[in-house]
């Protein structure tokens, strides 16, 4: 077929394509979609319109949604031809439908009866359309009206049906798990269907259920293996075969199952290792697919329960990719070193270059992929350098749903193997300073606890000097222009509560800085709260000791505006710092003790009974006495509860349901004892519609949670004092500097352990700076990140003692000569087996790598006689081979409902293809000389952009242009 | 889910084809498409045919002036989906014979159906290419 266009399309059609592919940016297509949209609105409502051309129409349709634009205006013809009897015409019907309409649209009823229809057909390929539009159009609440007939087709005699069957009855899994639990069995069946298709495409449901539950699957991990084993030795049909690997989709998503199954289960995993060995050494490591299957075979190795030799293997197999010149295969070869590092985490030293190699390198997606790489190894040894980089990255990228992630793990690094808390202190800075509205505010209020706990142990001193270290490096950072919001609040916090701790700034110095704070951040409330109860604290100590304090008067404008502002919260600290300023130094220092953040709060009398002469007073004077809200004539009677809604929204009288039965608290005693109490009393409601509509709204939950509402209502009755007394005391405020973080924060654990000062750190970047040569530096930031036993320990000494600068530089120099010693054995080793280009390598260099083929030798001795000849001879033992395999199967136990019948299935099904299996590997044979050839084709393919099929060379030379 | 969408875009940024796996608006199609196609055409041949978007991951090939992205899931094997695509072109290649853009244009609904063979509920569930082409044939001889 040509590119000019097949018979039957129309020259309008020719023409919008042709327009469409040489418009020249994004608004000339608009116009010319605008325009094809005003064609089509008048064409399509044409009576008459023959059926070929309404088809062309719908294609028009799909173009203008692809394009973006809307075509709801034509949705409804394509719902109508799905009823067309051409199956073309059908096919294309139920195709527009499913790129114009998700499953939850209005018109997909319109479309069940026809698929219903469609689903009865004698033509299977009617059959097979309405299947697929199934997996698209079919929701939740249509699932029964096409269930059974799905069910039903399951057991068609045609393996495309059964194939899409059991993809319809997937979906409906994926939808709506609860509606297909009983039918899961029939997966289970296909799997032994004797169509490779079929079974093929059961692995997918089949893999979600896994997924789900993994024990109830175990007793097929027989069945897969053997799947896996013919499927390796080609015993499917030819077709499915890809580059010469016998159907590699379907061994990668065997390996996906058998990863799942296998994970911490010995036995099974046993069951799986001969298979493992087997692919590995099969596969031709110089194809792309191959290395997929690889890559695959690696992640199933370090899923499952271990096999030594098995990991060597796929140890071998990623250090291959990693040394590799393609991009791909690093980045595969990163993940894979980071699945492994899980199981054994001495194989990332030996690979430590080219790591750094990959993190050095330009590509992003390298470089990401080897930041998780590190994130995995991160330990206390290497994760000041680790956390370092990742910053550095940070800053330097855009993205900010990368940034984000980022940042939380610098945070979750720093917070679990910070060395000292100077370090963390100044590495939060960093964060905060570069993504801080991105990360968590719990992230804030550990800093804040942090700082205010200090190291935990009894050393006063220590901890002084990090608040002051503290302090001291946020009144620099005010000098930056922009920071976050969430920055300031703990900035704000630090020196509100330790500004003049150590006496070396004045107090009217840091009120200063507190007053520019909330004025160059005018809009943000948060911020001026905390700018407040600082200046509030700082104001109290200074009282507390005896000193005159003199507001500035800018401080005092902002209290001015404060006691204005449409924040109550805001307010309400502008009148407590006031009301704070008139108290004597002992009431003061009792209101807010210093540095008492950590300290508990206790005697809370939360029966407020120091106000009781107060309430007394009020009763003589004649009010009326607070009744318990549950006590107050019925009204909040939780047995008819609902009878009581009712009652309510015939009488409009009071409109309760504003107030929400699970809130806390009616206001204090005070307002209760005024509290007009018998609704009856109330003037009936001005305006009717208004509580009868939030009625209705309100009803319906009601009724459906009634169980829930009571529930709530019930926590009420046992201590309704305790309940509303609670929230004022409670309030998370920060001007309440009360303990309530401590209980909040959760715990978080900081290593002491590792103490490397970062005087260290600093001089060793100093020394590296010096060092002009490249790949010292590089060595130097291997021995870094991976040498952990030597730096760790050099590291470690002079930080105890806090040595001076000079004798630290000094430390620093066999760290490093340790680290070019233990890192230069692996880059002579690379070196005889880097030259080769572009893929070629991969081929090539195993015998470099691998010292004589001897792990699959050894692998074989393990396999025991039966499998070591398929190993060595392919075509000869395909004979052998069938009567042991058919011996695997009478060993198998009988695996539930279905291995019975799968075992004999599978063992003759694919024999017919054994003969087509014998020829191909004459071909393969036949092939072995150009092998060379074909992968330099390969390697000058690629370079032009063209990928290799061989036998295609010209494929897309007559693209456009 | 695995595979969420398939797009197929010339080096202008044009969409040729595109299918979604799971439903998104007319409009996060619109910014989905813009936002992955400038960050995939602006990557060199050298640098990797991976990127990471969100959540998921963009796994890209180029053929002449057509570039073909697949949205993956982040535990998907990457090299296999890059091969996929590849059998995917050479599926369109068997039936189209050297297969271009203006193919693909001219008979979207019938790439559209080898896709529908090939991926189903977000899975690669067909790759034998008789397999994927014998539906389609049978149709083009009956009509």
């Amino acid at each position: 077929m040509g590119s000019q266009g097949g018979w039957g399309q129309s020259k309008e059609f020719l023409d919008l394509v042709k327009s469409i592919g040489e418009a020249r940016s994004k608004a000339e297509e608009d116009r010319i979609i605008l325009r094809e949209i005003e064609t089509l609105k008048r064409r399509i409502a044409e009576p008459d319109v023959p059926r070929r051309k309404m088809k062309e129409y719908l294609i028009r349709l799909v173009y203008v949604e692809m394009l973006g634009h809307d075509a709801s205006f034509g949705y409804i013809h394509a719902v109508k031809m799905t009823h067309d009897d051409s199956l073309l015409l059908k096919r294309t019907g139920y195709l527009a439908v499913t790129l114009f309409l998700n499953e939850d649209h209005d018109l997909i009823i319109l479309i069940v009866n026809t698929i219903q229809k469609d689903l009865r057909s004698d033509n299977y390929l009617v059959v097979c359309a309405a299947l697929t539009a199934v997996c698209k159009l079919i929701n939740e609440e249509t699932i029964p009206a096409v269930l059974p007939q799905v069910v039903e087709l399951l057991g068609h005699s045609k393996e495309a049906v059964r194939k899409k069957a059991v993809l319809a009855l997937h979906r409906f899994y994926q939808r709506a798990p609860n509606s297909v639990s009983h039918l899961i069995s029939n997966f289970r069946k296909r799997l032994c269907d004797n169509d490779p298709g079929v079974m093929g495409a059961t692995l997918c449901p089949l893999f979600d259920l896994i997924k789900e539950d993994i024990n109830s699957y175990k007793d097929l991990v027989v069945s897969f293996v053997s799947i896996l084993k013919q499927v390796a030795e080609r015993r499917l049909p030819k077709t499915y075969d890809y580059h010469q690997m016998p159907a590699p989709f379907i061994q990668i998503k065997l390996l996906k199952i058998l990863a799942l199954l296998g994970g911490g289960d010995k036995q099974a995993s046993g069951h799986m290792y001969t298979v493992l060995g087997d692919i590995f050494r099969k596969v031709e490591a110089s194809s792309n697919i191959g290395n997929a299957v690889l890559y695959e075979c690696i992640c199933c190795v370090s899923s499952i329960y271990p096999s030594p030799k098995l990991l060597e293997t796929a140890v071998d197999a990623t250090s291959r990719f990693l040394k590799s010149d393609s991009h791909n295969l690093k980045y595969m070869g990163i993940d894979a070193l980071g699945r492994l590092i899980k199981i054994n985490p001495d194989i990332a030293e030996e690979h430590q270059l080219a790591v750094i190699d990959c993190l050095e390198d330009p590509d992003d997606t390298l470089k990401r992929k080897t930041f998780e790489l590190l994130y995995k190894m991160t330990k206390s040894s290497n994760v000041e350098v680790i956390v370092d980089r990742m910053i550095d990255y940070m800053i330097s990228i855009n993205d900010n749903h990368y940034k984000t992630e980022i940042a939380s793990r610098c945070v979750e690094l720093a917070e679990q193997f910070a060395p000292s808390n100077q370090w963390f202190i100044q590495t939060m800075n960093k964060v905060f300073e570069h993504a801080g509205d991105l990360v968590n505010v719990r992230v804030a209020h550990n800093l804040m606890r942090l700082i205010a706990e200090g190291f935990g142990e009894d050393d006063e001193g220590a901890d002084s000097q990090l608040r002051s270290s503290a302090v001291d490096s946020y009144l620099h950072i005010l000098g930056e222009p922009k920071l976050p919001s969430v920055f300031l609040q703990v900035i704000c916090w630090v020196l509100g509560e330790y500004g003049t701790a150590d006496g070396k700034y004045s107090a009217s110095y840091i009120l200063g800085k507190l007053c520019d704070v909330a004025e160059a951040h005018s809009t943000d409330d948060t911020v001026k709260a905390y700018t407040t109860s600082a200046i509030m604290k700082i104001c109290a100590f200074e009282i507390a000791v005896g000193r005159k304090v003199e507001l500035l008067p800018e401080c005092q404008s902002l209290i001015d505006e404060l006691s204005a502002s449409h924040s109550t919260d805001l307010q309400q600290r502008a009148y407590e710092l006031q009301a704070l300023l008139g108290l004597d130094s002992q009431a003061v220092e009792s209101v807010m003790p210093l540095d008492a953040s950590c300290e508990d709060i206790e005697q809370i009398d939360k029966n407020l009974s120091f106000l009781d002469s107060f309430v007394i007073q009020s009763i003589e004077k004649g009010a009326r006495p607070y009744i318990p809200e549950n006590e107050r004539s019925g009204m909040f009677n939780i047995g008819n509860f609902r009878s009581q809604y009712q009652h309510e929204a015939s009488s409009h009288s009071l409109r309760f349901e504003a107030y929400e039965l699970p809130k806390p608290s009616p206001p204090p005693t005070v307002a209760q004892v005024a509290l007009p109490l018998p609704t009856t009393d109330l003037v009936q409601m001005p305006e009717q519609t208004y509580p009868r509509e939030t009625h209705q709204a309100a009803n319906l939950p009601s009724a459906t949670h009634a169980s829930s509402a009571d529930f709530g209502v019930k926590l009420r009755l046992e201590g309704v004092q305790r309940k509303w007394g609670r929230p004022t005391y409670s309030s998370p405020s920060a001007s309440s500097s009360s303990s309530t973080q401590k209980t909040a924060n959760g715990a978080t654990h900081l290593d002491g352990g590792g103490t490397a000062s970062s005087q260290t750190r600093d001089s060793f970047y100093d020394s590296r700076r010096q060092q002009a040569e490249v790949s010292a530096e590089k060595q130097k930031l291997a021995a870094s990140l991976f040498g952990a036993s030597t730096v760790k320990s050099e590291k470690r000494q002079p930080s105890a003692h806090k040595t001076p600068k000079g004798i630290s530089t000094s430390t620093e120099k066999p760290a490093v000569k340790g680290a070019i010693s233990s890192s230069e054995p692996p880059k002579e080793k690379t070196l005889p087996s880097s030259p080769p280009p572009d893929l070629l390598d991969l081929g090539e260099p195993t015998p470099a790598s691998i010292p004589s083929v001897d792990p699959f030798k050894q692998l074989e001795g393990l396999l025991g006689p039966t499998s070591a000849p398929s190993a060595i001879d392919h075509s000869s033992a395909a004979g052998p081979k069938a009567p042991d395999l058919m011996a695997l199967y009478a060993d198998a136990p009988p695996a539930g409902v279905s291995s019975g019948s799968l075992n004999p299935a599978l063992a003759d099904m694919y024999t017919v293809n054994k003969n087509s299996h014998e020829t191909a590997n004459v071909a393969a044979v036949k092939k072995g000389p150009n092998l060379q050839d074909s992968l330099q084709k390969d390697a000058t393919a690629r370079q032009v952009g063209v990928t290799p099929t061989g036998n295609n060379p010209n494929l897309f030379s007559d693209l456009l242009g | 889910m695995g595979i969420r969408f398939i797009l197929l875009v010339n080096k202008q940024g044009q969409t040729r084809l595109a299918q979604y796996y799971e439903y998104l608006t007319l409009e996060e199609r619109r910014a989905l498409e813009g936002e992955i196609v400038r960050k995939c055409l602006a990557r060199t041949e050298q640098q990797c045919s991976f990127v990471e978007h969100r959540n998921y991951k963009i796994v890209y090939r180029r053929y002449a002036s057509l570039f073909f992205l697949v949205g993956v899931d982040n535990d998907e094997n990457e090299l296999a989906i890059l091969e996929f695509i590849h059998l995917l072109v050479e599926t369109m290649d068997r039936h189209f014979g050297n297969v271009c853009e203006l193919d693909i244009m001219f008979h979207l609904e019938k790439a559209h159906f080898m896709l529908e063979e090939m991926v189903v509920n977000g899975c690669i569930v067909e790759t034998s290419k008789t397999n994927i082409l014998a539906p389609i044939q049978l149709m083009d001889r009956a009509s």
